[in-house]
């Protein structure tokens, strides 16, 4: 039964939140809101938002961050695959990806704040290391007034997130026979992964980059802890207005969210646009049979990136956990002083309340966003029917609509009807952005299993259930606990939904962490910052041993199904 | 280091005296459709041992500004005392801003929830109070008839009554007494600046060592206020409603100040640190040379858990600093409110406030005054050492009063227009 309806289940929770929520920002956004007393459709919202100060230079910051941290992150992803396709250092590389993608965004934040503040820890030690430093410098970097330290984590995070989705793109672009026919005929390897691969490749990843698009113009999180002020980015105007005592703000709020809406439909027009421009220019490029050309740049430009990315992120993993047990650490320590374990005491210790709501939010979201997927999946196997590209572009929905967009519109649609709030809308707010993940993780090798397992005990009698029970799903215990590891991370890095879904009444470590970035104490942050590192670390080294202890004795299985 | 629930108090705009109409519209709109009923009788604190009784058992959600971890380990405690004492279960509901609760029991009003509200109990002042007690939605006249408040003495310290000018009438129960001081490190600053006309030209002498939280942060907010009352030719002016007829007559010399001001602050005016918990790391790292917070015993709190260097010193401006008193409020839909009427009562106990104004607790100055207590009491007081960075209270002087709650929120949408988007 629930096989038959899992599909259906899956759009729902996939489409209803963000179409509820679209109508619920809408109509606010033309002044109707009867429970404001806006019973009349206007325009004046729209009004107040023109009219309100800074909103220009808002959109244009926004609009350059979110475009340039996606040109530079996908430009970086393509000259490492280039460069390094095949390599022995690509091994190494791989390695370092997956536990930066589960690394959530606003730890990562926060530990990079830590390192480039003009009093942060690269100062530091430039300052020991006897560079002419006495006094922090008098440097606007952190909050800079071009978001460019927003963009670098965004960079960061996006890169990893795009090194995946190429690499999951490989097999089914029959990359790597296209490189090594093209290294057969003498092109430079960089070169024929350029040629012969990308072209390939692109179209592949093309709805991811339009996810990193619209995360880049639409992040809060990390713009909060990082991003320019004096005025914010457009998503965090809307935020601040949303939460306004002030509720008239709610319609110029609203107004402001649809704009959001409307900046990423441009952005992402205006990058399709580009798109095909680059594809034209680069065709007689492509063709012209060169067998060599910029392959050295190539190789310097990935190889920065890659040092200095990973660099940054052992670094400022490195300050953060030595904040989380420093006593003080002081300009110009290069190290603290003392160390002591009374930030994690003080805080896990008596408060576990956070820890506890991460953990089971995100179990109980992935769990449920497993259970549907794998429903859906089997459903695909039992009614013989494949995921269309328009399914496909459903499930990347809640990654590519903007979340300020609709979450307050979700959140007002549920009052409307006299649904408050608490711990379900949380869950569903989550599972919408964990459900995603989870499909593209589990579906290639659930796709990729040998269905003649499932004839075989077919044919001894068992029923399909069973066989799902029995069979696949234990052979398919690994990519599975995988899936759930990355739906778990996905859950834990969540600031937005929990805040607007919870009202501010759950506090996960994420929601702490960013409300406690803008404080003064930055032990505690760390600590908050670390555990929110370790959560989905621990899932994905559950997923890695789990399997291994049940396969124990079955040799066959140690290296996956 | 302190703050208070100020510290969020002031909303983007004109909050506050905007809401009304809306508000009012809504409210009307619920009663005429019949969704108002008699609302059900408050707990009569006169009668305290009914609301111990009726208090047993039930749960406070308290809603408490929640960005110091040293008033957020007191509230536990206050938590763990009423548990054991009265059987009442506290709940912090941590809040990032005071308006986010001020915010959900006017939505509550506007849905026609007038009773069984999610809010029991909400650490407040200043124009959260005023707007709230404007729009009808705490509940009123039951702080002085506490128990406790026998050990309040509103004649010598009119504080606990007059919240940033507005009367309280009894729907505030006073919890904690500020004042604005400035810290800094004596090791790196010899002779910091006494005025708030030595402030900038000491700022412009020293570019880049001085700034301030970013309106609408309350202390921000505060500091803009407290350079308006120095500069303004009739401060007294400030002590009833803002109007457009004055408005910029009143304000031209603040203005004028700033824009003097603003190329000589930390990264020259072009971001400002998010609150006073913030103002603090960049004292400690040496970005600026000169704090401010708006509690006396902020910088010996603060070398007490080692945040700060033992040489930090604090002082008062010549001419006293803004003061003034926070407080607790219930709103009138609270779901317990007998409870909440405990804990507020707790909360002016000897006892809890001797441990509050304990440095090495939290180090909030008291609202009960020394002479109405026991001698036993007073030796608990006595007892304290304020530590070595907190002004005395000869030092710390009278303070200033607080302009009406109005003039903030005009000041801060102004400044907002001027600063922060461009």
């Amino acid at each position: 039964m629930f096989v038959r309806f899992a599909p259906a289940l899956t759009i729902a929770a996939l489409i209803g939140p963000i179409a509820a929520g679209v109508i619920g920002t809408l109509l606010p956004a033309f002044g109707y809101f009867p429970a404001l007393a806006g019973r009349h459709f206007s325009l004046a919202p729209w009004h107040a938002l023109f009219a309100s100060p800074g909103l220009v230079r808002s959109v244009l910051i926004t609009a350059f961050v979110g475009m340039a941290t996606t040109a530079v992150s996908l430009t970086l992803v393509m000259a490492i695959f280039a460069a390094f396709d095949g390599t022995r250092q690509f091994r190494i590389i791989r390695r370092f990806v997956s536990p930066l993608l589960a690394m959530p965004h606003a730890a990562l934040a926060i530990g990079l704040a830590f390192l480039i503040a003009p009093s942060g820890w690269l100062v530091r030690i430039a300052a020991w290391a006897g560079a002419p430093i006495e006094r922090p410098p008098d440097l606007l970097i952190v909050h800079d007034r071009l978001g460019l330290s927003l963009m670098a984590a965004l960079i960061i995070k996006e890169m990893a997130f795009l090194f995946l989705m190429v690499l999951a793109a490989l097999p089914q672009s029959d990359g790597s026979r296209a490189l090594t026919l093209a290294r057969t005929l003498g092109y430079h390897p960089a070169v024929a992964w350029m040629k012969a691969v990308l072209p390939r490749v692109y179209p592949q990843i093309r709805l991811p980059v339009l996810a990193v698009l619209s995360y880049s113009l639409s992040v809060v999180d990390v713009a909060l802890i990082l991003g320019p002020t004096t005025p914010p980015p457009l998503p965090v105007l809307v935020l601040h207005w949303m939460n306004d005592p002030d509720l008239r703000l709610r319609f110029l709020a609203a107004a402001a969210a649809l704009l959001q809406l409307g900046l990423v439909v441009g952005a992402g027009l205006v990058w399709i646009a580009l798109e095909r421009n680059i594809i034209s220019l680069a065709r007689p490029w492509l063709i012209d049979g060169q067998r060599s050309g910029h392959e050295y740049a190539t190789k310097v430009v990935a190889g920065a990136a890659v040092i200095v990315t990973a660099g940054a992120v052992l670094m400022l993993t490195t300050a953060l956990t030595l904040w989380s047990v420093a006593e003080s650490w002081r300009f110009p320590e290069v190290l603290p002083p003392t160390l002591t374990l009374t930030n994690w005491q003080s805080q896990i210790g008596a408060a576990p309340t956070p820890l506890v709501a991460s953990l089971g939010i995100g179990a109980l979201a992935s769990g449920l966003a497993l259970v549907l997927t794998v429903g859906c999946l089997e459903h695909e196997v039992r009614f013989g029917r494949r995921v269309t590209q328009r399914a496909l572009w459903l499930l990347y929905a809640p990654l590519l609509v903007p979340q300020v967009a609709f979450l307050f519109g979700f959140d007002v649609v549920l009052a409307a009807i006299g649904i408050d709030g608490g711990f379900g809308e949380v869950l569903a707010a989550h599972l919408l952005f964990v459900l995603p993940y989870v499909f593209l993780s589990l579906g290639d090798p659930w796709r990729a299993f040998d269905e003649r397992y499932r004839w075989t005990a077919l044919c001894l009698g068992a029923s399909p259930s069973r066989v799902l029970f029995r069979v696949r799903l234990p052979m398919l215990l690994r990519p599975l606990l995988t899936a759930a590891a990355v739906g778990f991370a996905i859950s834990v890095g969540q600031y937005l939904p929990t805040l607007v879904a919870a009202g501010g009444r759950i506090a996960t470590l994420t929601t702490e962490a960013v409300g406690l970035s803008a404080g003064g104490d930055r032990r505690i942050v760390a600590v908050y910052a670390i555990l929110q590192m370790l959560l989905p670390a621990l899932g994905f080294a559950l997923a890695v041993a789990l399997p291994s202890l049940a396969f124990r004795d079955r040799r066959g299985m140690s290296t996956g199904a | 280091m302190t703050h208070d629930p100020r510290r969020s108090g002031v909303p983007i705009s004109r909050a506050g005296w905007r809401w009304a109409g809306a508000l009012v519209l809504a409210v009307a709109a619920n009663i005429a459709a019949g969704s108002a009923l008699a609302q059900p009788r408050a707990p009569d604190p006169k009668d305290w041992p009914a609301v111990l009784a009726a208090a047993r058992s039930e749960t406070v959600y308290w809603n408490a500004w929640a960005g110091e971890p040293r008033i957020n380990a007191y509230i536990a405690w206050v938590g763990e005392e009423v548990s054991r004492r009265f059987g009442v279960t506290l709940v912090e509901v941590k809040l990032a801003d005071t308006s986010d609760a001020v915010a959900k029991v006017v939505a509550e009003k506007v849905a026609g929830r007038i009773e069984g509200g999610a809010v029991d109990l909400i650490w407040i002042n200043g124009p959260n109070f005023a707007s709230m007690q404007q729009n009808g939605l705490l509940l009123g006249g039951w702080a002085e008839e506490l128990p406790n408040f026998r050990y309040v003495d509103p004649a010598r310290n009119p504080l606990v009554r007059s919240d940033f000018t507005v009367p309280t009438q009894g729907a505030e129960s006073p919890w904690g007494m500020a004042q604005i001081v400035f810290y800094y490190d004596a090791a790196r600053l010899k002779g910091p600046p006494r005025s708030i006309a030595a402030l900038r030209d000491w700022a412009c002498a020293n570019r880049g060592r001085f700034t301030y939280p970013e309106p609408p942060d309350f202390l921000g907010a505060t500091f803009l206020k407290q350079a308006l009352i120095a500069l303004t030719p009739d401060p007294s002016r400030l002590q009833r409603p803002v109007s457009d007829s004055d408005f910029a007559e009143v304000t031209a010399p603040l203005w004028a100040y700033l824009d003097a001001l603003r190329p000589c602050l930390w990264h020259g005016g072009r971001a400002y640190p998010d609150n006073q918990a913030a103002l603090r790391p960049l004292l400690a790292d040496d970005e600026i040379d000169l704090a401010f917070a708006f509690d006396p015993s902020a910088a010996s709190a603060a070398i007490a858990s080692r945040d700060l260097p033992q040489t930090v010193r604090s002082y008062v401006l010549d001419g006293g600093t803004i003061g003034n008193a926070n407080f607790v409020a219930i709103p009138f839909n609270a779901a317990h409110k007998a409870a909440a009427m405990v804990v507020a009562d707790f909360l002016l106990s000897p006892e809890a406030q001797a441990r509050k104004q304990d440095p090495n607790v939290w180090g909030g100055f008291t609202v009960l005054s020394m002479d109405r207590l026991s001698p036993a009491d007073r030796a608990r007081f006595a007892a304290l050492d304020l530590g070595i960075a907190t002004p005395s209270l000869a030092e710390l002087g009278t303070p200033l009063p607080e302009p009406h709650p109005s003039w903030m929120s005009r000041i801060i949408e102004d400044w907002r227009k001027r600063y922060a988007a461009n």
